[in-house]
């Protein structure tokens, strides 16, 4: 039993200092942690349970058999963060590169397995150098086991992954389908092929930061959601976003104590909207001024900048906020900004997170470009995410909400269930201009009488009395009792029960 | 007494106007610009009338607009309260020609005292004293400097039409006098459409003290006091008090008997100023007449208990001052600070946009705010950039700095950048405390610009202990989520609290109740009582002894405390982050130097260098309005320039690249 103990303890020393001393000492000269002491940040203090630490890869080609670290390059196991339950693994860069092999996916494949049953969601620390390639289509058939359960938790518990690495090449492919993807800047990238391959096939010279590092996928490809300093950031970020979600989708809503008074009024919101049309404001100022204690978690803020998404709180419990956003082509949907919402809306919606709409959308971009490109398909992506959420959906029209894009935007149409406009709200099927060169194009000649008619046209549509009219819109309310009015909405759609009929799984435009 | 007034004016001086009226019972008329629509002032007052354009010259510079709405409203007089038109004789005569009454000085009086070089022959004829100098307008850079080589340098060059600091230029040599005459003339064109220049003597270690005086249309004239007005920036007054810590009841007599006398001379009534230089001996000269209401009133107002906008009021309606001389009192001390959209940390650049956050402390016996914007309002490039006047009264000087410090711990901006920080560090400012003040005052103590107050040791342990305490309340309250309040608590008693790159080890002794925390800080036991939670802007509460007010909110990694003029970035960590968090590398801000930034919106007036040009440190680049003020760019260091971005003409953003070094 001595014996035993001893074992024990030495074993956990050798998992514990996982590639030895040196490569820990390597790691942080690159400016990263090591896989446990991101979990020590990751998790509150001592809640942290780790399994399979004596686990070992079965390799014995390429005298591998004579290499093996208790643990085998990945650290998992479960724990809390401010006292509810979450799943993590942390790969260990250390160890055979934090590559994965076939025992190392089992791993991930077990916390992951639980994590389903249990409800607690699973984040992921990826610093992985890729394969295991010693040990050949094992390492293959362990990251399809990995992104095989990556598909069935979707939706269920929520998934988040953190690239504190490199993260190359099929490794890619599992934090693609979670749901939130972090990095850290100037010590992680992410691609398909590195810029050696590149180089050989395309001739383009480019290096990983540029190919695949944090500012690359947060700013041009969308593949990440947010770019964070450093490891420490990083993880501290993921604790405060934790926060926002619930453990899985069998939770109805996520509450925290809140000390800030639903009722509260903020008269500056009534002059948000400036008197010119073609004027912007920042849709931030509304958000910030809108949800409790003004903390506001907007993911890809740097993507698609015409539309805002992220999470907020409205008396205590979450929501999923998307803006138009007026400073930035001034609010219109295009490809980009359609792709970003609907996956955000899609995932409120899998999780009973309310969605808080607020509308000022001129329309589509027009332009080769966006045709191309297929906003057709892109663009009823979001349309489709809003007319198949089931949720408290809740819509403030700010100013405009023209055309197509107003149907987009949540609707009362699309089964939006509070829809509010402000006095400044203008819901019509194009802007006064457009209209009237097109309802009176045998007048373009005459300037005075397009003005006239411009004129006419808005006073008739510039308001939001026509759509109010025909109850598409359910009230109309004061900027500066915004707040107040979304509180009370939502308190109110607490009990919300709306199911869709059975299907095996929807079809959206992919 | 008149029945109805019409204010020509905007901004905070509208609505200290109308305050007064409402106070006596009088109607008020408001006019406003189309950037002013909604603006306070507009609402403030009984009746609000549109005239005009946003540009000032087609609307409060629009003699034409004002008397047509004076007239529309049937307003039996006009207050201009300072700047626009407060002392134009054009639109005083145009207000008597419509029998309209002009509440101010006398037309003649304004015209005496309005010429500066006129008004400086008559004071020295009414045995007031006068600076060495060249009484007449200069032609031409060559002629000022003929002049000035007479006078000796340093010289002032002023514009005839100047004040506010516009169209004034110190120079040193020649050099800069050519340079400062151009530009100062530019800048007198545009502010004043008058570009003539005089020249005179700079007197060494000046002090900026100035005289209240008050007359009626009954040939009662008064003092009241000096405030002095030292603290200036670029001739721009800053902070203002009174009485002047300086001057003594002789001198102030002294003072006071000239300013009368001038008075007298000119046959004036109303409210006014008379300027004076101070010399290191208390010695004084006269510099000029303000013949209105100065911007900086309310401090004489403070301690002498008088209404001035009542008084100007009643004697334009030809009532007897209530009081003479020998009522005059002095109570206390007053202290003003000019709350401006600038932004210290970047050479005090305008900054415009809107106020998207504006909470001013609240008015009471010690704080006083004059205010013409509102959180929402939108601070324009059409106007002054001064969006407040903050106030303090105390019993005495240490104690209305005390309470002018806790004012500004207390005043929460955002949307523009601000010089909250800069005015509670200049309040602070040991020399300021000892009231060794020069109208040099801030060229010297802070040469290089502001970045940020020193905190003094207990002040620093106050912040520190403030952060804490924030960071122990939002986790006692983060960990309530998904159930029941009350539950574990997985932290521990030991934290690391980091501040300017230095570690203090912070420990929890008790928590005996909500609001109350026993710590032991950097091995100094203290104990922080707040009402704070998470979500409030500002935290207020003591540490130990110490009461503290400070702006407080949560960045990305880190707290962020606004006090004492002070902006610190505070993490609060458990040990084992703070551990780790020190491996996390120093990343460099990208290098910017080989660009020239356009440091505010802006306009871009001229460019002059053109590329392939070899440039020396301080050279002249560019210019670029904002704010009316032009305002010159010049290179860091010696260099080559590169591409040039713009042109004149174009609108510019903040950090918009203007030109690149080769």
């Amino acid at each position: 039993m001595r014996d035993i103990l001893q074992q024990l303890e030495e074993k956990r020393r050798q998992a514990r200092l996982g590639g030895g001393a040196a490569r820990i000492e390597g790691q942080h000269k690159k400016g990263k942690l090591s896989a446990r002491e991101r979990l020590e940040l990751l998790f509150d203090p001592h809640s942290f349970e780790e399994w399979d630490m004596f686990v070992e890869h079965r390799c014995t080609d390429f005298d591998m058999a004579a290499q093996s670290t208790p643990g085998d390059g990945v650290v998992t196991g479960h724990g809390t963060i401010n006292g509810r339950r979450a799943f993590a693994f942390s790969q260990d860069f250390t160890v055979f590169g934090g590559s994965l092999s076939e025992s190392h996916a089992e791993k991930i494949c077990k916390i992951m397995d639980m994590a389903l049953q249990v409800g607690a969601p699973v984040i992921g620390l990826n610093d992985s150098g890729g394969a295991r390639i010693q040990e050949g289509v094992a390492s293959l058939a362990g990251y399809a086991q990995v992104f095989q359960r990556n598909v069935l938790a979707s939706g269920v518990v929520p998934q988040i992954s953190v690239i504190m690495g490199p993260c190359a090449g099929g490794a890619v492919y599992s934090p693609a389908m979670t749901d939130f993807i972090f990095m850290v800047k100037d010590s992680s990238y992410m691609f398909v092929t590195g810029p050696d391959v590149v180089k050989t096939v395309t001739q383009e010279v480019v290096t990983h930061e540029e190919l695949g590092g944090a500012v690359t996928h947060t700013t041009k490809s969308s593949v990440a959601d947010l770019a964070f300093e450093n490891d420490v950031e990083a993880l501290d970020q993921v604790r405060r976003f934790f926060d926002f979600l619930p453990l899985s989708n069998r939770e109805s809503q996520t509450v925290r104590e809140t000390f800030d008074r639903p009722d509260r009024i903020e008269p500056a919101l009534d002059t948000l909207v400036p008197p010119q049309a073609n004027k912007p404001y920042d849709m931030h100022e509304l958000i910030g001024k809108v949800v409790d204690e003004g903390d506001f978690f907007e993911l890809q803020p740097n993507f698609a900048k015409n539309i805002v998404i992220g999470f907020g709180r409205l008396d205590g419990a979450t929501v999923g906020i998307v803006a138009n956003q007026p400073m930035v082509l001034a609010g219109c949907l295009d490809i980009d900004s359609a792709r970003k919402a609907a996956r955000f809306v899609r995932f409120c919606d899998c999780f009973n997170i309310p969605i808080l709409t607020f509308v000022d959308v001129p329309g589509f971009l027009p332009g080769t470009a966006q045709e191309y490109g297929g906003i057709i398909k892109h663009g009823a992506k979001l349309l489709y995410a809003y007319a198949e959420a089931t949720v408290p959906k809740v819509t403030v029209i700010t100013r405009k909400a023209y055309g197509g894009a107003y149907d987009v935007m949540s609707s009362k149409h699309l089964r939006g269930d509070v829809n509010y406009a402000w006095p400044t709200a203008e819901i019509a099927v194009m802007g006064p201009q457009g209209a009237v060169e097109i309802i009176f194009r045998s007048d373009l000649g005459d300037k005075e009488k397009i003005a006239a008619r411009v004129e006419e046209y808005r006073e008739k549509f510039a308001n939001p009395f026509v759509a109010a009219r025909r109850g598409f819109i359910d009230e109309v309310i004061m900027p500066h009792s915004t707040r107040l009015r979304l509180c009370r909405a939502f308190a109110m759609l607490r009990s919300k029960r709306l199911e869709n009929p059975w299907k095996k799984h929807d079809n959206i435009p992919l | 007494m008149f029945r109805k007034i019409l204010i020509a004016n905007r901004g905070e001086i509208a609505c200290r106007v109308i305050k007064t009226c409402r106070r006596l019972g009088i109607e008020t008329v408001a006019v406003y610009s189309e950037a002013d629509q909604g603006a306070p002032h507009t609402k403030l007052a009984d009746q609000a009338i549109a005239i005009g354009p946003s540009e000032s010259k087609e609307s409060y510079l629009s003699v034409a607009r004002i008397i047509a709405a004076a007239k529309e409203s049937g307003a039996e007089a006009v207050h201009p309260g300072y700047g626009f038109l407060s002392e134009n004789a054009e639109f005083a005569a145009a207000l008597a020609k419509a029998g309209i009454i002009f509440i101010g000085p006398p037309p003649a009086a304004v015209a005496a005292m309005g010429d500066k070089i006129e008004s400086k022959k008559i004071a020295r004829e009414a045995g007031v004293n006068v600076i060495p100098g060249f009484l007449g307008i200069i032609d031409g850079p060559d002629a000022a400097a003929k002049v000035a080589a007479e006078i000796g340098y340093p010289v002032m060059l002023k514009a005839t039409a100047g004040g506010g600091g516009k169209g004034m230029r110190m120079a040193r040599n020649a050099a800069e006098l050519r340079e400062g005459y151009a530009s100062a003339g530019n800048e007198a064109q545009a502010s004043f459409g008058d570009s003539r220049m005089f020249v005179e003597k700079f007197i060494v270690k000046p002090r900026h003290i100035e005289i209240q005086i008050l007359g009626d249309q009954h040939g009662n004239i008064v003092y009241l006091g000096e405030r002095e007005c030292s603290i200036q920036r670029r001739h721009q007054k800053v902070i203002e008090e009174a009485p002047s810590a300086f001057i003594d009841a002789e001198t102030r007599k002294a003072m006071g008997e000239q300013a009368v006398r001038l008075a007298r001379r000119v046959g004036y009534f109303s409210a006014g100023t008379v300027e004076f230089v101070v010399g290191e001996k208390r010695d004084f000269y006269f510099l000029e007449m303000n013949t209105r209401l100065q911007v900086e009133h309310p401090v004489t107002e403070l301690v002498t208990g008088i209404d001035l906008v009542e008084q100007m009021i009643r004697v334009a309606a030809k009532e007897k001052l209530p009081f003479s001389q020998s009522d005059i009192k002095l109570d206390g001390w007053a202290l003003e600070g000019r709350l401006y959209a600038e932004d210290p940390m970047r050479g005090f650049l305008p900054s415009i946009g809107r106020l998207s956050r504006f909470r001013l402390p609240a008015e009471g016996r010690h704080v006083r705010v004059d205010t013409g914007v509102v959180e929402g309002s939108e601070i324009s490039r059409f106007y002054d950039p001064m969006i407040a006047k903050l106030c303090a009264w105390g019993e005495n000087r240490p104690s209305a700095i005390h309470h002018m410090q806790d004012a500004l711990d207390r005043t929460d901006i955002a949307g523009i950048a601000h010089n909250a920080t800069f005015l509670a560090a200049v309040f602070k400012h040991p020399r300021f405390a000892d009231g060794a003040l020069t109208t040099s005052f801030l060229a010297e103590e802070f040469p290089d610009g502001f970045h940020g107050a020193p905190l003094a040791p207990e002040e620093r342990r106050a912040l520190l202990a403030a952060a804490v305490f924030a960071h122990l309340k939002s986790l006692r309250r983060d960990v309530t989520v998904g159930r029941q309040a009350g539950s574990a608590w997985p932290f521990g008693k030991e934290w690391v609290v980091g501040d300017a790159g230095e570690e203090i080890a912070a420990e929890v002794i008790e928590e005996p109740a909500d609001g109350l925390l026993a710590i032991r800080l950097g091995g100094e036991a203290v104990t922080v009582e707040s009402t704070w939670h998470p979500g409030e802007r500002l935290f207020h509460g003591s540490v130990g002894e110490q009461e503290i007010a400070a702006l407080i909110a949560r960045n990305d990694a880190a707290w962020r405390l606004t006090a004492r003029g002070a902006e610190r970035e505070v993490t609060v960590r458990l040990p084992r982050a703070a551990e780790l968090a020190r491996l996390m590398p120093e990343k460099k801000a990208p290098d910017l130097s080989r660009f020239l930034l356009c440091p505010m919106p802006g306009l871009v007036v001229s460019i002059a260098v053109k590329a392939g040009d070899l440039v020396k440190a301080g050279q002249p680049l560019a210019v670029v309005e904002a704010m009316k003020m032009e305002n010159v760019l010049r290179a860091e260091r010696d260099g080559e320039v590169g591409e040039i971005r713009v042109k004149p003409g174009d609108t510019l953003a903040v950090d918009q690249v203007i030109l690149e070094f080769a």
